[in-house]
């Protein structure tokens, strides 16, 4: 029981920072929103990591090593040090300036500014919500999955399972059942950003990153020594006929899909939490810190959680019926931190990490949904700053409410990783639209268009395909198109469209370059 | 000139990471790092040694002036009308 009332304690926590951080809260939406633009670089770097690294990082990553092997960090930890410093850099402190000498506060705001269009920021929200609504689910899945497995057995009466095929007691019996553990993280994010707006979310973010970098190496460390230290463990793995594979690409990852995987993290430059924390910053010279940083961040992360995942493969072998890979880091926790109060520590370490992403995206929902759409709709002096905070409560009650129903229903047919790849994908189909916006005075209203709905329609053709619709016996696992990765022909799609029609139609006005191209 | 070099230098860096001659390796390093994942380790560590550098010798510092700049315009009023649909 020490190892649950210690998560149980983490919970109070945070219930509790936000509780402090609503003391601070000047009253104002601007503060509610982009914390009055006060934010310094370890602030920055550290909620714009923890709001990056989410249950995907540390469940999903540990998952899909344990299925595809070591080539996992190369797919998406390597190139994303090198891809997303490079946006923060080129888009992000561009996208920080407009922001802050125009004021703005989402995306939308700015689309609909720099392309001429109030329309734009009409269509342009939906399919942002539409995108966001993967990543939370990524976020709520992997938190129900990794509670199970930490808790099993410590409520044997409460949540039984039947036995195994073979007999054997069924591995999570007792453990606290996804549709619980879900809810009661969504509860509590829900929680201190309700009370503490972006500042929560911040605040939080930084201490719950600091709580995972800790935790994580602390459980690496446990389990490395508990399989017999490091050497023992990754010979295990060569010694290993199951999981030998996994030290190298051959079999596990074609060429093109590790080539391929590079446009997924351009999948930053779109999210619109990250646009609002960008927009959170001081000066420009806090991204600094951010841009150089962050490959090192994800290294620090990533490297354990893909070592793990290929001792898993050895330690735990094929997986039985009824168990996946999102709950292979839950089990090694489970199976090899033997110490209550570290799995504990390690426990509140992972749910860190998906709690630090949940509450940037309920915000950004909130925020896009009160500016973007109440607000041009009924004008910004119709509500009180009170009332449009309330707003953004009520629309991001919504919106985890149905996050939570759809986690109930897919927690046991998606997997964490890949529903993670298809949501970045889509954003990374996107990034044309942005990296075309702050770049290319000739890019167009109507080019804007053909972007936005051509990519939709593609992401929606093959996230059908890829996750929805029944697979003939014998397909691929995962959807690759000519051995490439979908998101290659999303963004080939997507920055035809734009170029192809903006090339064709009419120029903005000399006006709108003026004002934001210096 | 500093951009031109950034772009080049990125690019050499994008090349990099298809290390296609790790493709098959499972030599362990130290004993306990696959070759594949010790390579990309240290590309993480490359990579952030690049960043460093572009933050130093090209930072954009126009931009961060034109943001700060004092004479701002009026932003463009929410619901303008002058965006025509």
């Amino acid at each position: 029981m020490t190892t649950f009332f210690i998560l149980v304690g983490y919970l109070g926590l945070l219930i509790g920072l936000g509780l402090i951080s609503n003391r601070f809260f000047k009253g104002t939406s601007a503060d509610f929103f982009v914390v009055s633009r006060s934010v310094g670089s370890f602030l920055l770097l550290m909620s714009i990591f923890g709001t990056t690294m989410t249950g995907f990082a540390l469940v999903g990553s540990t998952g899909k090593a344990y299925s595809s092997g070591i080539g996992v960090y190369g797919l998406m930890a390597s190139w994303s040090g090198l891809i997303h410093s490079a946006v923060f850099f080129a888009v992000g402190i561009k996208l920080w300036a407009v922001g802050k000498r125009y004021g703005y506060v989402t995306q939308c705001e700015y689309f609909r500014d720099r392309f001429e269009s109030q329309r734009l920021g009409f269509l342009l929200f939906p399919i942002l919500v539409l995108l966001v609504i993967p990543y939370l689910l990524v976020g709520v899945i992997a938190a129900g999955k990794f509670i199970q497995p930490t808790t099993a057995g410590l409520f044997p009466d409460a949540f039984p399972m039947p036995d195994l095929p073979n007999g054997k007691p069924h591995p999570l019996t007792g453990g606290v059942p996804p549709w619980i553990g879900s809810g009661v993280i969504c509860l509590i994010v829900l929680f201190y950003v309700f009370f503490g707006g972006l500042r929560g979310a911040v605040w939080a973010n930084t201490f719950q990153t600091i709580v995972f970098m800790i935790t994580g190496l602390i459980a690496f460390v446990m389990i490395s020594k508990n399989l017999g230290g490091l050497k023992e463990a990754s010979q295990a793995v060569a010694e290993s006929e199951f999981a030998s594979q996994r030290l190298a690409r051959d079999g596990m990852i074609g060429k093109l899909q590790f080539l391929s995987y590079c446009f997924v993290p351009l999948s930053v430059g779109m999210f619109p939490h990250l646009f609002q924390h960008w927009l959170t910053a001081r000066s420009a010279k806090n991204f600094r810190l951010t841009v150089v940083a962050h490959p090192i961040f994800i290294m620090i992360v990533w490297l354990p959680c893909i070592l793990i995942g290929i001792w898993a493969a050895a330690y735990l072998g094929p997986l039985g019926p009824g168990q996946t890979a999102n709950s292979v880091l839950g089990r090694m926790v489970g199976q090899l931190v033997h110490s209550p109060v570290l799995s504990g520590l390690v426990g509140a370490g992972v749910l860190a990490a998906i709690m630090s992403s949940l509450d940037s995206q309920f915000m950004c929902l909130g925020t896009m949904f009160t500016n973007d759409i109440v607000i041009k709709k009924f004008g910004k002096d119709r509500f009180t700053d009170t009332q449009k905070i309330w707003i953004a409560r009520g629309f991001i009650l919504a919106v985890v409410a149905v996050t939570y129903g759809l986690s109930i229903y897919l927690k046991d047919s998606a997997h964490v990783f890949d529903l993670g790849v298809w949501c970045f994908s889509g954003f990374a189909a996107l990034f044309p639209l942005v990296f075309a916006a702050v770049y290319w005075k000739g890019v167009t209203k109507a080019g804007a268009y053909a972007c936005i709905l051509s990519t939709m329609v593609v992401w929606c053709v093959l996230f059908y395909r890829d996750i929805i619709a029944e697979k003939p016996p014998g397909a691929e696992e995962e959807l690759l198109i000519a051995g490439m990765m979908p998101v290659t022909i999303m963004i080939a799609v997507s920055a035809a469209s734009l170029i192809g029609v903006s090339l064709i139609s009419k120029k903005p006005s000399e006006a709108t370059i003026r004002k934001f191209f210096a | 000139m500093k951009t031109a070099v950034v772009i080049v230098l990125f690019f050499v860096l994008a090349i990099l990471h298809q290390d296609t001659w790790n493709w098959s390796n499972k030599d362990l390093w130290f004993g306990f790092l696959p070759a594949g994942l010790g390579y990309h380790s240290a590309y993480s560590l490359v990579a952030a040694l690049f960043w460093y550098l572009v933050s130093k010798f090209a930072w954009p510092h126009k931009t961060e002036e034109w943001a700060e700049q004092e004479d701002v315009p009026a932003p463009v009023p929410a619901a303008s009308a002058r965006h025509r649909d």
